[in-house]
């Protein structure tokens, strides 16, 4: 089964209305350039799920400059103003979900649970519209899952049948998002032949790589 | 003689890493707790945590030598010093919330003397979001706060937040360059005094009612 596809039919996968995941973190670890060729085919309504919104001039950036999303869902928008100003002007939704928290949903999605107690947002406007659920005298908020119809990430190295390893802190949300969504496309930094990357060393495994996309190096 | 912006900035930084112990894992926020790095005594071994996926969080590298895939929480590069480790998000916030960063230290908008913390949010001003501050307030065993002890003269400790909460009850420590303030269950206790403040000077620039306890400390510049 061969899974190397090129930048414009991994693209061409993506359809408007549909949830994405993007890995990275302010653009750290980040598939720029599927990013860059999604400004470029200008898909609409998309909802994104990522860490951040990065910044204007990088990645999913340039996506919420060109308004590309509906809805996103992150951590921190602080590095990029437009976002702020479509959020504050009706113009898209921003739902705002704690780093640990955006991390554990998008893990439970991959994993088949059905959500996670965590104590983080008790107390605060997090916790508004959630169910609490106490454990042994501890309040906790359920949070739900979160899926996606693609996940896009990068990987440093990837191998023919889609092993995975990924350079320093470039990993972030990549992993965990690369067992969340239907279809998995990693943008690689280098391709190699399948047993160049010791098991041992294998970030993610073959099975959640739908496709690959080639680096130049 | 006032200090300078810079003079406090390192005040509050070097009283921090006094409160740091030999083996902590500990988490700076973006900003003046970074800082504290700077002032960790010699004699003692703490391991800086980076939310975004590392431990050992080393000092920027020399000019020409950024890696694009190694960055500190605030996008910048930075380097790994020997003996760290990288992990995914979900396991670095395990390691929050799990109980195993000894202490963060993060700037504040305002803290209550119930150990309320309000940093993330001003309401049809600024959102720019949590990140990852809601998780280690709520997770780190000891949550020092470290900031200027008054915003251009107006009160920021407060005897009950008013804007948006980072997380209820947590706080433990406040540090700034007129005072240090332990959160107790009786309320705010007034722990030492800055280099050019006093009692009066503290209760005039704070918010909230202080105990005052028969022996008050002193830090230096």
């Amino acid at each position: 089964m061969n899974k190397l596809i090129s930048v414009q039919q991994a693209i061409d996968k993506i359809q408007d209305g549909m949830t994405i995941m993007v890995g990275g973190f302010l653009g750290a670890g980040a598939p720029d350039k599927l990013l860059d060729a999604l400004v470029e085919k200008g898909v609409k309504n998309l909802t994104l799920i990522c860490n951040d919104t990065s910044f204007p001039d990088k990645g999913v950036g340039k996506m919420v400059v060109n308004k590309q999303f509906k809805k996103m869902i992150v951590s921190h928008i602080g590095t990029n103003p437009e976002t702020g100003r479509q959020m504050n002007e009706g113009e898209a939704e921003v739902d705002l979900v704690p780093q640990g928290t955006l991390a554990e949903r998008v893990r439970c999605g991959g994993c088949g649970l059905g959500g996670v107690l965590t104590p983080t947002g008790i107390g605060t406007e997090v916790e508004n519209e959630k169910q609490k659920i106490t454990v042994d005298g501890k309040e906790y908020l359920l949070e739900l899952p979160l899926r996606a119809d693609i996940a896009l990430i990068r990987g440093n190295k990837v191998d023919k049948k889609g092993n995975v390893f990924y350079n320093k802190s470039s990993k972030n949300f990549n992993p965990i998002m690369a067992m969340a969504a239907d279809t998995v496309i990693v943008e690689a930094d280098e391709v190699v032949e399948i047993g160049d990357i010791d098991p041992n060393n294998v970030m993610s495994s073959a099975i959640f790589v739908d496709y690959i996309v080639g680096g130049d190096k | 003689m006032a200090m300078d912006k810079k003079q406090i900035k390192a005040v509050i930084a070097k009283r921090v890493a006094q409160e740091l112990n030999d083996g902590d894992v500990v988490n700076l926020g973006i900003g003046l707790p970074t800082l504290v790095a700077n002032y960790i005594p010699n004699d003692i071994d703490v391991t800086f945590q980076s939310e975004n996926g590392f431990l050992g969080l080393g000092p920027a590298p020399e000019a020409g030598k950024e890696d694009p895939d190694l960055v500190n929480a605030g996008g910048m590069p930075v380097t790994i010093l020997e003996g760290g480790s990288f992990f995914d998000s979900a396991v670095s916030f395990g390691i929050i919330r799990g109980g195993h960063v000894d202490a963060t230290v993060l700037g504040a908008l305002q803290v209550d003397e119930k150990g309320n913390l309000a940093n993330w949010k001003i309401p049809g001003k600024m959102v720019p979001g949590m990140g990852g501050a809601m998780d280690l307030v709520v997770g780190a065993n000891r949550v020092i706060i470290a900031m200027q002890h008054t915003q251009k003269g107006n009160h920021k400790i407060l005897k009950e937040c008013t804007l948006p909460l980072t997380a209820k009850s947590q706080v433990n420590l406040i540090i700034t360059e007129m005072a240090v303030m332990e959160v107790t269950d009786k309320g705010l206790v007034l722990k030492e005094l800055g280099p050019e403040a006093s009692i009066e000077d503290v209760k005039a620039a704070t918010g909230a009612e202080l105990i005052i306890p028969e022996n008050v400390g002193k830090f230096g510049l």
